[in-house]
């Protein structure tokens, strides 16, 4: 009943697909023992521009099947709009976005949604009125197909497909630990459990690849050490591949296998935490020098 | 002692009774969870099967007649099975505290030399495998829930769907000696071994026999009509003897159903949606519940809190004489009806209240307020007296006999005697068989005729046969005239008022008794803030006349009520003083749990205690304090010394001699 591998939430075929795909390249062991895959998805020579502003200046990194990638670097050094362009939120001026071995081309984000990305915001974007349960149950939307009228009077495949998606929805609730507030209305809660509640809603989404824009911004210590946990679970459990930016270096350095650091739109270091922490630029971007 | 025919028609087991049930009431449910959102149910024919099934993995792994098996972790059907597949096994369960740090399980599973342990999580999981390498004897560990569980090295550690389906696998080898092990169970088997908590010592394993647990869940039955028909929420701990009583021995004896909250945190809401119809809690989750409902009412609009209020003055006079059956106006009645659709039965159905026929409180003192609230609107909240080592039940209040200041009348089959320095023994089918391998324990709790000493001080009323706690036997001392001095007995009831915070009475082996007393400061404060009272410091609200009066108030009102007590009215307090500062901790005047230390502080105010026995009016004293940060310092006051009315003896002493 509890069995985590049971739980249809793993997305385990697509997953497998994707190695078979990326399987030009191999992957690799992490420290704790964990096979990281093939690519999952690849930038290939990313620039974003607004206008005469380059945000993103010709940036290449991949994202490994099962691994957890972290985007860091100091304010303003593109590390959001980075995340933005692997949701579909901005379309980059130059440069590819390989996915599970196959060129994406340019996508509206529900599309980008519906390929098994799914995302949190670093301002919590939830529908304040409404109950927790229904905030994650919103995650299933891509998933529902029944049409309008079937919705309408909940009946025959629309009342089928709302009780399939909940069973999933209320495994994400029973993993996330937030039974309690099931049906409080999210914006009674407080701050570190609608960070919570939104990651559950894109868990719900069954996603392949999960993006997290600043998870632990604005906690204390104790939620920040349960979301971190929540983050390793998610990610031993489901398998999920996880993409995050985050400012705390403590925990960057902690959770993720892979960093990639950005300052002033540029990529200045890639690599597994304690290379990062040890490269020169990294720690002249953080700590200032003359420029 | 006479007991019913053995084992009430062959019923001499947990297991037993589990068959019973399952051909009885088998399509009835049994265990309730709710999980994923949903209230799971399991009849008691399923039951069998999945505890069937366990007790066959049981075996399949080792388990042999008179093990040892631990169960830890929070209320869970799989962990209840789990209890009973061990003893269906012949081995014997024992229930841990969920919340005990790896230490405190490492002197448990060490002492009863746990073979197996089933663990609910990870985390359980976690703590026993830090102790492991110092367990001997353990050998197999099962968990329930398999979430963060897959990089464990599984040796010596499996899953139990994986345990239960292996059992089913097995079924056929398996089951002629499993048969032979459950007919094999005797009435006079341990059927569980429970460890007090210890709050003195070592935790020690008390001992119960299927007669234990079987006879005390008859007659407990009995007592308060239980029928298969009840709802219970098993939310306590299932180490706690109550747990056992209620959610295994009366529940298998009677076939009612178990209901498991989804976790700790939606207990609330689940106790809602199940609206059980026997329910016991302790005083301070009845007293949490009453806050709440009174801050929430504050928060209401005008009307409704005016409605509230209204009805709720209403309940308090008739409510407890409608529920003890006894005559009420026609008009107060249909009052109460109107009420009961206006404002209790709304309330009784948000606090999840709505179908409870029995509750139960004990464990500590409850305030009379508490206990009158949840009586005035219809809810048969009532005392029980208790102990592991009774399995449970010395006594109880029958209904229609309920007072807040007893604990009841001898549960059916208890012998109660007060020995001569007011302890309390009993002598019942429930009494433990011993302490596990503490022989010199077992010798000193219980004698060769098999009265157990409880450590509490009482008396049995007269007039009603109830018995009243009045303390810790060590506590209670004599006064000059050999009068019973109880002072705990006096300061709960000084400290049931908001505005008295902590207590202390003297006057062990003195003429009469005089009291230190607490103002506590948020409610004080309260009150001097509504009526214009100003005040710079604690010692001067602390030395205000106006407080005064109202605290000399509350003493007489209490010396009043003591007085009703024919033992205990020379523990009437005749001089008082209000301290300038706040008994501490840190100041070593209290134990980190908050209780007093009567002696610490006697001496180190001794200069106080001589004025309130020499007479004089005031008293001038400096005292040192210890500030958080570990600096001392030192505090001058004058204290004034108040004479408080006492209520001459109840007559009634008189008329009994």
């Amino acid at each position: 009943m509890m069995d985590g591998s049971d739980l249809g939430i793993l997305g385990k075929d697509e997953r497998q697909d994707a190695v078979k795909d990326a399987s030009k390249e191999v992957g690799y062991v992490t420290e704790d023992g964990r096979q990281i895959g093939g690519v999952l998805m690849e930038l290939r020579n990313i620039t974003l521009k607004f206008g005469g502003v380059v945000a993103i200046k010709d940036i290449s990194f991949d994202i490994r099947e099962g691994e957890i990638r972290a985007i860091i670097g100091p304010n303003g050094a593109g590390k959001s709009s980075m995340l933005n362009i692997i949701s579909g939120f901005y379309t980059p001026s130059e440069g590819e976005l390989w996915y599970k071995g196959s060129k994406r081309p340019p996508m509206k984000p529900y599309e980008v949604a519906r390929l098994g990305v799914a995302r949190t915001f670093q301002n919590i974007a939830l529908f304040e009125g409404m109950t927790v349960l229904d905030n994650v149950m919103t995650g299933r939307l891509t998933h529902m197909k029944a049409g309008i009228a079937s919705q309408a009077i909940w009946w025959g495949k629309a009342r089928d497909e709302e009780i399939a998606n909940r069973e999933i929805v209320e495994k994400v609730i029973d993993f996330l630990e937030i039974q309690n507030i099931r049906k409080t209305p999210v914006g009674r809660l407080p701050y570190g459990l609608k960070k919570r509640v939104e990651l559950a809603r894109a868990l719900a989404a069954e996603p392949s690849l999960l993006l997290l824009d600043e998870p632990m911004a604005g906690m204390n210590v104790e939620e920040k050490e349960d979301m971190s946990r929540f983050i390793l679970d998610v990610n031993d459990e489901f398998g999920t591949t996880i993409c995050l930016i985050e400012h705390d270096m403590g925990v960057v350095m902690d959770l993720s296998d892979r960093v990639v650091v950005m300052d002033y739109g540029k990529k200045i270091g890639d690599g597994p935490p304690d290379e990062v922490r040890q490269n020169q630029d990294v720690i002249d971007a953080y700590l200032g020098v003359a420029h | 002692m006479a007991y019913m025919s053995e084992g009430a028609a062959g019923l001499r087991s947990v297991p037993a009774l589990l068959q019973r049930n399952a051909s009885r009431f088998a399509g009835r449910p049994a265990y309730r969870e709710k999980e994923f959102g949903i209230w799971q149910s399991w009849s008691w024919a399923e039951t069998q099967e999945e505890i069937e099934a366990f007790a066959l993995g049981l075996l399949n792994l080792g388990v042999a007649p008179g093990d040892h098996v631990a169960v830890i972790g929070r209320n869970r059907p799989t962990l209840y099975w789990s209890m009973v597949a061990a003893q269906m096994a012949g081995a014997v369960p024992v229930p841990l505290y969920q919340d005990a740090v790896a230490e405190e399980m490492e002197y448990v599973l060490q002492h009863c030399g746990a073979r197996f342990v089933i663990a609910a999580d990870q985390e359980q999981v976690d703590k026993v495998i830090e102790i492991q390498d110092d367990l001997h004897q353990f050998e197999h560990m099962i968990y329930v829930d398999p979430r963060g569980m897959r990089k464990y090295d599984h040796r010596a550690l499996h899953d139990y769907a994986h345990v239960q389906a292996q059992g089913r696998a097995a079924r056929d080898e398996l089951i002629g000696e499993l048969d032979r092990r459950r007919d094999a169970l005797g009435y006079d088997d341990t059927c569980v071994m429970l460890y007090t908590s210890g709050t003195t010592g070592k935790p020690k394993g008390v001992v119960l026999s299927n007669r234990n647990i079987i006879e005390t869940a008859k007659s407990s039955s009995e007592f308060d009509h239980l029928t298969p028909g009840e709802e219970v929420l098993a939310y306590l701990p299932m180490a706690w003897v109550g747990d056992f009583i209620f959610s295994i021995g009366q529940a298998y004896w009677n076939g009612f159903c178990v209901n498991c909250p989804e976790s700790a945190e939606t207990m609330m809401t689940d106790l809602r949606e199940i609206a059980p119809s026997y329910y016991f809690a302790p005083p301070r989750v009845f007293e949490t519940q009453l806050t709440q409902i009174m801050i929430r009412m504050e928060d209401a609009g005008g009307f409704k809190r005016k409605l509230f209020h209204h009805f709720l003055n209403h309940a308090k006079v008739v409510g407890p004489k409608i529920l003890d059956g006894k005559p009420v106006g026609m008009f107060e009645r249909l009052k109460y009806a109107l009420g009961e659709f206006m404002v209790y039965g709304p309330l009784k159905n948000t606090l999840g209240f709505s179908r409870v026929r029995v509750g139960y409180t004990a464990g500590e003192a409850i305030g009379p307020e508490i206990f009158d609230f949840y009586r005035a609107l219809g809810i048969n909240l009532k005392q029980l007296y208790g102990q592991t080592e009774a399995s449970v039940f010395i006594t109880q209040q029958p209904d229609n006999e309920v007072r807040p200041d007893t604990v009841g009348v001898p549960s059916p089959g208890v012998e109660i005697r007060i020995a001569e320095s007011g302890e309390v023994f009993y002598r019942s089918p429930g009494v433990f068989v011993e302490y596990y391998q503490n022989p010199d324990s077992t010798a000193g709790t219980k004698d060769a005729e098999g009265w157990v000493a409880t450590g509490d001080a009482g008396f049995i009323e007269e007039a009603t046969g109830h018995l009243r706690i009045i303390d810790r036997a060590k506590d209670v001392g004599k006064m000059a005239d050999g009068a019973l001095f109880a002072p705990k007995y006096v300061e709960n009831k000084l400290k049931f008022y908001p505005n008295i915070l902590e207590a202390v009475v003297f006057g062990n082996g003195r003429d009469r008794c005089t009291a230190f007393i607490n103002i506590d400061l948020t409610a004080v404060g309260n009150w001097a803030e509504r009526n214009n009272i100003a005040y710079a410091s604690y010692q001067e609200l602390a030395g205000h006349p106006q407080v005064l009066d109202t605290i000399q108030s509350h003493v007489e009102e209490v010396n009043a009520s003591v007085a009703q007590d024919e033992m205990l009215s020379g523990c009437q307090v005749h001089r008082f003083l209000v301290l300038h500062k706040e008994l501490d901790a840190d100041d070593g005047e209290l134990t980190r749990t908050r209780k007093v230390r009567r002696n610490i502080i006697a001496e180190k105010y001794a200069d106080l205690l001589t004025a309130l026995y020499d007479g004089s009016e005031s008293i001038y004293t400096e005292t040192e304090v210890t500030y958080e940060d570990g600096r001392k310092g030192r505090i001058k006051a004058t204290l004034q010394i108040r004479d408080a009315q006492v209520v001459p003896a109840a007559p009634m002493k008189v008329a009994a001699e």
